[in-house]
């Protein structure tokens, strides 16, 4: 078991180190939309989808802290995750860097709903305080990483657990897809505000997302691992926490 | 396998996946969202942005308040495993 494991690693490994020779350096750019970057009509059209969704965060947020006020610290421990791993800009095998969003862990704790709200407050901070996304394209990058990753982070937990019942592994899947996804989620922003004169969205979206399909990989890899050592720690304590957590986890 | 082992496991993964390309990869790793721009500029030419930054802060101060950005996450996840600690060991005594 030990040592086919280790095996398995060390081809991995492997595979990893012929995929960053063989690839070709080229830029590709961080995930946030830079600010003033989104003709107006269209920061205001992410700005309207996105405040449904952190108005329905809000009330989830209340919800889960008057019923379960045990859970606030496991609030907080998703918040402070996102936190953390959006500060991390790693180096990926494009020869760029990028983050990753950390709103796979909350977003399978507590459903998508509150991710909304944690992942905002990053984004604000960065935005104001870093110059690092923008205001103006705040809901934007709200919607891609706050309310899109967490949804599909979500989606695929759920229904990993039930073909599969692997907890760890569904965790794992969650996480970097919804990294994974929010890159997607801003290609495809951006190729709606901006298609190109010939081929249009299409030819845009293979632009935007061609680049970041292939810097993210590796970053999403890392973000699922990452996810999943927090998770071993969590379980390593089996607190009360944690089996009222998987309770509510299991229920829902 | 043990939980220890598989953490020590995947803390090496982050690792590699992160140095390999800095060693491997012939590039400057930029901070990427500038490539952004040369993306929309080059897509449409025309385009000017309407709105900047209210606060750009320089190179060096970027660079802390991302350490602090970290700094305030980990802080808060070591305080969350401290009390799970705590809280454990002490269910355990009793």
């Amino acid at each position: 078991m030990f040592a086919a494991k280790s095996t398995r690693f060390l081809l991995l490994v492997l595979g990893f180190a012929i995929y960053f020779t063989v690839n070709e350096p080229q830029t590709a750019y961080a995930m946030h939309i830079m600010e003033g970057f989104l003709p107006l009509g269209w920061a205001i059209f992410w700005w309207a989808m996105f405040i449904p969704f952190f108005i329905l965060g809000l009330r989830a947020l209340i919800k889960i802290t008057k019923e379960t006020p045990e859970l606030k610290i496991m609030l907080g421990l998703a918040g402070a995750f996102t936190f953390v791993l959006s500060a991390l800009k790693i180096p990926s095998v494009t020869g760029s860097s990028s983050h990753p969003t950390g709103t796979g862990l909350g977003a399978v704790m507590f459903g998508p709903l509150p991710m909304s709200v944690l992942g905002s407050i990053v984004l604000l901070f960065q935005a104001l305080l870093l110059a690092h996304g923008g205001l103006t394209t705040l809901g934007a990058n709200a919607f891609s990483m706050a309310v899109a990753g967490p949804i599909i982070g979500y989606t695929v937990y759920k229904w990993m657990m039930r073909a599969s019942g692997r907890q760890k592994l569904s965790i794992f899947a969650a996480a970097a897809l919804a990294n994974l996804s929010t890159y997607v989620v801003t290609s495809v922003q951006l190729s709606l505000a901006f298609p190109a004169e010939s081929g249009g969205f299409l030819a845009s979206l293979a632009k935007f997302g061609g680049i970041f399909a292939v810097t993210q990989v590796p970053l999403a890899i890392s973000e699922g691992l990452l996810t999943i050592l927090i998770w071993n720690w969590l379980q390593s304590y089996n607190s009360d926490e944690l089996s009222i957590l998987q309770r509510k986890m299991k229920g829902a | 396998m043990k939980n220890r082992t598989t953490n020590v496991f995947i803390l090496i993964a982050v690792v590699l996946l992160a140095v390999l390309p800095l060693l491997l990869v012939n590039g400057d790793f930029g901070g990427a969202d500038g490539a952004a721009e040369e993306m929309i500029t080059e897509i449409q030419p025309s385009y000017e942005p309407w709105f900047s930054p209210l606060v750009e802060p320089p190179a060096e101060t970027e660079s802390m308040l991302f350490a602090l950005q970290a700094a305030i996450g980990a802080g808060f996840i070591g305080f969350a495993f401290g009390w799970f600690k705590g809280k454990a060991s002490k269910s355990k005594s009793q």
